[in-house]
């Protein structure tokens, strides 16, 4: 695994930017800021100044973070395209129309993020090449529906993660952090489906991650579920209010970047 | 852990609290301290202000959420299927696990328990009862994603991320449960593929049909 070379593609040819975009190395901003925001719902997207409205963390710190999720939407765009086009989703059926919707929200997620990015007058990172078979693990990723279903899950899950790792990071930016999130709830809706999918097919799954059980997908992914189990919120011990599992099953845990990038690493050909 | 593994049900009406349990503590911005035309209107419940205010909101959202689908378990509509129950039985434990977080976290802050009213919802039909819950579940992930630039704490931020997600599978669900293939379509994501997002005063509206609490929300942050 070449990382450097994988920063550098995910972060537009610049290392640096891992730290910049990692929570865990920076200092938030100052409690009870007076930063002036705006109020959500009259959030017609509005591109240009207001994205530059960026106070305590950098401009190019919240633009890393963009590019960071514009290549994870990337990732999944292609891998759903590339899916399609292959023909692995019966044809005709609800399946199939479930994938296209999943594949039309992660082609609009590109190109949102593209257009945040240049209303930031940032270059938005070009398009990755990737490996959906992640150097050989999944081989018949596109021939065998399956497989194809069970890294589909991956994906969403850990881009749900993903999205939540770095919300903290774009706490500055009220219309950056509320469209990022609005994506976020949007991955959450497509893990459930996908899951709804498997579960259909015989996989003894919920739409819903239940510990850090991988769903059956193989222990290449079990990075993408670890800290999953998770039952202590905010110092409150939620397995003594409900059972263990749905203690776990309530709140989804997030991922750093650079736990996000070792779990996909293999997926991308720096 | 195995995910078929089920807890003996515990007694979910849980009726008091440890006080100090909670490792989290609350700091008020307090905007609005001396402002004496901040009161809420008499019989009214007073959310707070800063990230207080806003985690009370979150708690009474969860509160309405937890009551409704104890009530779809209490009261199985029509024809509910084996899984159909395992699955409303898991939202109604994350659900009640979100609001006694919330309680437990706020501790002395907490509003009170809210009384709901679900007379429009009837309970022995299934369309009556899916309709109700993907309202609350839309709402939901409307609410978290509108809420999450009012909160000021990064802790707290990512505390409603962790909770939001969640919210969304369950509204993809229901919404499958519905109509299969209904779990992100229009009516919940826009042509940028951005979910649905409401301010306070919009999802407080559209809550209150089903409180007979009268919520004040005076004092929440605006920006």
């Amino acid at each position: 695994m070449n990382f450097t070379g994988i920063i550098q593609y995910w972060i537009g040819k610049d290392p640096a930017a891992l730290d910049r975009i990692d929570s865990r190395r920076k200092v938030m901003r100052e409690f009870c800021s007076t930063t002036a925001k705006l109020v959500a719902t009259t959030l017609p997207f509005t591109l240009g100044a207001l994205f530059n409205k960026a106070y305590g963390q950098s401009n190019t710190q919240i633009t890393d973070v963009l590019n960071y999720a514009l290549t994870l939407e990337y990732l999944e765009s292609e891998f759903y395209k590339s899916g399609l086009d292959a023909g692995v989703v019966p044809a005709g059926t609800p399946a199939e129309n479930a994938i296209k919707t999943i594949r039309d929200h992660e082609m609009a997620h590109v190109s949102f993020l593209s257009t945040v990015l240049q209303s930031m007058n940032v270059t938005p990172v070009t398009k990755p090449d990737f490996d959906f078979t992640a150097g050989g693990t999944f081989s018949d990723v596109f021939t065998n529906y399956d497989t194809f279903l069970a890294v589909a899950q991956t994906f969403e899950d850990t881009g749900v993660r993903a999205y939540k790792g770095s919300a903290g990071d774009l706490i500055s930016n009220n219309t950056v952090l509320t469209a990022t999130l609005q994506i976020h709830s949007v991955e959450a809706r497509h893990a459930s489906h996908i899951r709804q999918m498997r579960k259909a097919r015989g996989t003894l799954l919920k739409p819903w991650v239940t510990g850090n059980d991988i769903g059956g997908v193989g222990a290449a992914v079990q990075f993408s579920y670890d800290g999953e189990e998770n039952v202590v919120q905010g110092g409150v011990d939620i397995s003594a209010l409900v059972s263990d599992n749905s203690a776990t099953e309530a709140f989804d845990e997030p991922l750093g970047p650079d736990q996000i990038m070792a779990i996909l690493s293999p997926f991308f050909i720096p | 852990m195995n995910q078929y593994k089920r807890n003996g049900r515990r007694d979910f009406l849980l009726t008091g609290f440890t006080a100090g349990v909670a490792g989290i503590t609350f700091l008020a911005c307090n905007k609005d301290d001396d402002d004496p035309a901040n009161k809420p209107p008499e019989g009214s419940i007073d959310l707070g202000k800063g990230d207080t205010g806003i985690l009370n909101y979150a708690f009474a959202l969860e509160q309405l959420e937890a009551a409704f689908y104890m009530q779809v378990i209490a009261s199985p509509f029509t024809g509910m299927t084996a899984d159909e129950r395992m699955l409303l039985m898991d939202i109604r434990d994350h659900e009640i696990a979100h609001r006694d977080f919330f309680k437990m976290a706020l501790g002395t802050n907490a509003v009170p328990m809210l009384e709901t009213d679900f007379s429009v919802v009837d309970f022995s039909n299934r369309d009556s009862v899916l309709s109700t819950a993907k309202t609350f579940e839309d709402l939901g992930v409307s609410a978290y994603n509108g809420a999450a630039q009012l909160i000021q704490n990064a802790d707290y931020l990512m505390l409603a991320g962790k909770i939001v997600s969640v919210e969304a599978r369950h509204a993809a669900l229901i919404r499958d449960l519905i109509s299969n293939g209904t779990f992100a379509d229009g009516t919940a994501v826009n042509s940028d593929g951005l979910d649905l997002v409401n301010d306070p005063l919009t999802v407080l509206a559209a809550a209150a049909p089903f409180l007979k609490s009268k919520i004040w929300a005076g004092n929440l942050p605006n920006s």
